[in-house]
């Protein structure tokens, strides 16, 4: 599904808290439909480089273009750029106070200007999609982790966004709740949706993904194909983390 | 009971004396909710404006500003200031007594309420900040939509004992001479030279009230609750 745009044309990218360099000129780019697995050990910088990309980090160095467009520039409406960029975190963030359908449908109602009937019928649309029309009414703390992360993949999508960010989308999910989110992300995969996904998951990563980064003390170590990264890494310090965790 | 009865009618059916209770009561409900609708707005905009500095490092001078605030409110009486307000700071301006009490007891209010709000909005989850900016919200719309509402309902029964103990902190009204509920009562017994039914009356109209208030505010907060199930 991979068409030859550009999304994202990331260089030296840069970021470090005081004195702790996390990012550590990074450079890549991502093409639209391109499915992004970044791996690497914790605290390897994988999630701050995610995080910087919709900018809940502010880089500290480096440029980042998205569809040509410096968005680390002072003039560009941070607002506004995020809208398009979908984020998905570990903990679901589900605001508690509000029903699944007003979860999905604020975003919509107050930022796209969408009526609420409008908004609804996508949001039940979507709700569809992931089995969980019978949840629309139900409050998170009535769901399982696996739905609470169904429900916040499609309240990013309901602001159609161009590109899904998934920060270890699976890492706080009971084992056996792990396959129907995946399954979901690998439905996105399939309908040529642009993501970036932080992942403990090399299976899914294998699988799903149409490049794998393997991040490693804030710096791209290695990256490739899945099939190349995983059957025969380069670097030592990539066959040592895989030989850990395959 | 006869002794009772005669009683009650020297303190409160003669020369219609039970209207020193209800205007009394008046005065206090009227400065009271003004109070509360004052000290609310001051003290959500002080808790945002705090919230912020604290999570964003914005706006240096207000929280300097807001943090003078809370200090000298917080450090001195509240009936103390009513008087300063009162004979200092309005002496010559034509505001009635009781607009005088409303501002000095909102602006009073306004400073615990700030605080209550502050640690209502920090104990919401950081993450539920990332989720709104994520979606495309500033962080005013975040914290308006997303934040306050959350944070209000964490802190709505520290809300409501903050506005019981403002309703009873009116009873110091009486010393820039405003009639309220207790200052009532007082005339009665200066009038009848008797001390118990008035005062007791008095009493007991305070803690209905606070019963009342207290009822609302739970039945306020089993809605509010709805989604904890």
């Amino acid at each position: 599904m991979t068409d030859n745009t550009t999304l994202f044309q990331i260089d030296n990218l840069e970021k470090s808290f005081g004195d702790n360099l996390v990012l550590d000129h990074i450079s890549t780019s991502v093409k639209k439909g391109e499915v992004i697995a970044i791996i690497g050990p914790s605290g390897s910088g994988k999630s701050t480089f995610l995080r910087s990309l919709n900018l809940l980090e502010m880089p500290t160095g480096g440029t980042i273009l998205f569809e040509g467009q410096n968005i680390t520039d002072k003039h560009v409406n941070i607002d506004k750029y995020r809208q398009k960029i979908g984020m998905v975190f570990q903990h679901f963030n589900l605001f508690p106070n509000l029903t699944i359908l007003r979860n999905m449908t604020l975003a919509p109602i107050k930022l796209l200007h969408m009526s609420e009937q409008e908004a609804n019928e996508m949001a039940m649309k979507y709700l569809e999609r992931v089995g969980l029309l019978e949840k629309a009414n139900a409050y998170p703390s009535q769901l399982s982790g696996g739905q609470k992360q169904r429900i916040a993949i499609v309240r990013a999508l309901c602001m159609n966004p161009e590109v899904l960010l998934f920060d270890e989308p699976t890492s706080a999910l009971d084992p056996e709740m792990v396959g129907e989110v995946l399954e979901v992300i690998g439905d996105l995969a399939k309908q040529g949706m642009t993501m970036l996904i932080v992942t403990h998951e090399m299976g899914f990563a294998k699988e799903v993904a149409s490049r794998v980064l393997f991040i490693d003390d804030g710096r791209i170590v290695e990256e490739n194909t899945p099939k190349e990264l995983f059957e025969s890494p380069k670097s030592p310090r990539l066959q040592e983390f895989l030989a850990k965790v395959l | 009971m006869n002794n009772f009865i005669q009683s009650f009618e020297l303190n409160f059916i003669k020369d219609k004396r039970y209207m020193y209770l209800v205007e009394g009561l008046g005065n206090t409900l009227l400065i009271t909710f003004f109070a509360v609708i004052l000290g609310v707005l001051l003290g959500f905009l002080i808790a945002v404006i705090r919230s912020t500095h604290d999570k964003t490092g914005r706006m240096k001078f207000l929280n300097a500003l807001c943090k003078l605030y809370l200090a000298v409110i917080r450090g001195t009486p509240a009936m103390l200031q009513l008087l300063i307000w009162f004979y200092v700071i309005l002496v010559a301006t034509p505001f009635p007594k009781v607009v005088v009490a409303m501002i000095a007891f909102g602006i009073n209010s306004g400073a615990y309420v700030a605080e209550i709000v502050r640690s209502g909005i920090m104990s919401i989850d950081n993450g539920q900040f990332e989720a709104g900016r994520s979606l495309g919200f500033s962080y005013r719309q975040t914290m308006l939509y997303i934040i306050l509402p959350q944070a209000f309902k964490n802190v709505l029964p520290a809300l409501a004992n903050e506005f019981i103990v403002l309703l009873k902190e009116t009873s110091v009204c009486g010393y820039i001479g405003i009639m309220d509920l207790t200052w009532g009562s007082d005339i009665i017994r200066s009038r009848t030279y008797e001390a118990f039914m008035p005062l007791i009356a008095a009493g007991l109209i305070y803690l209905i009230i606070v019963m009342l208030l207290t009822g609302l505010v739970g039945r306020l907060e089993r809605r509010l609750r709805t989604s904890d199930r």
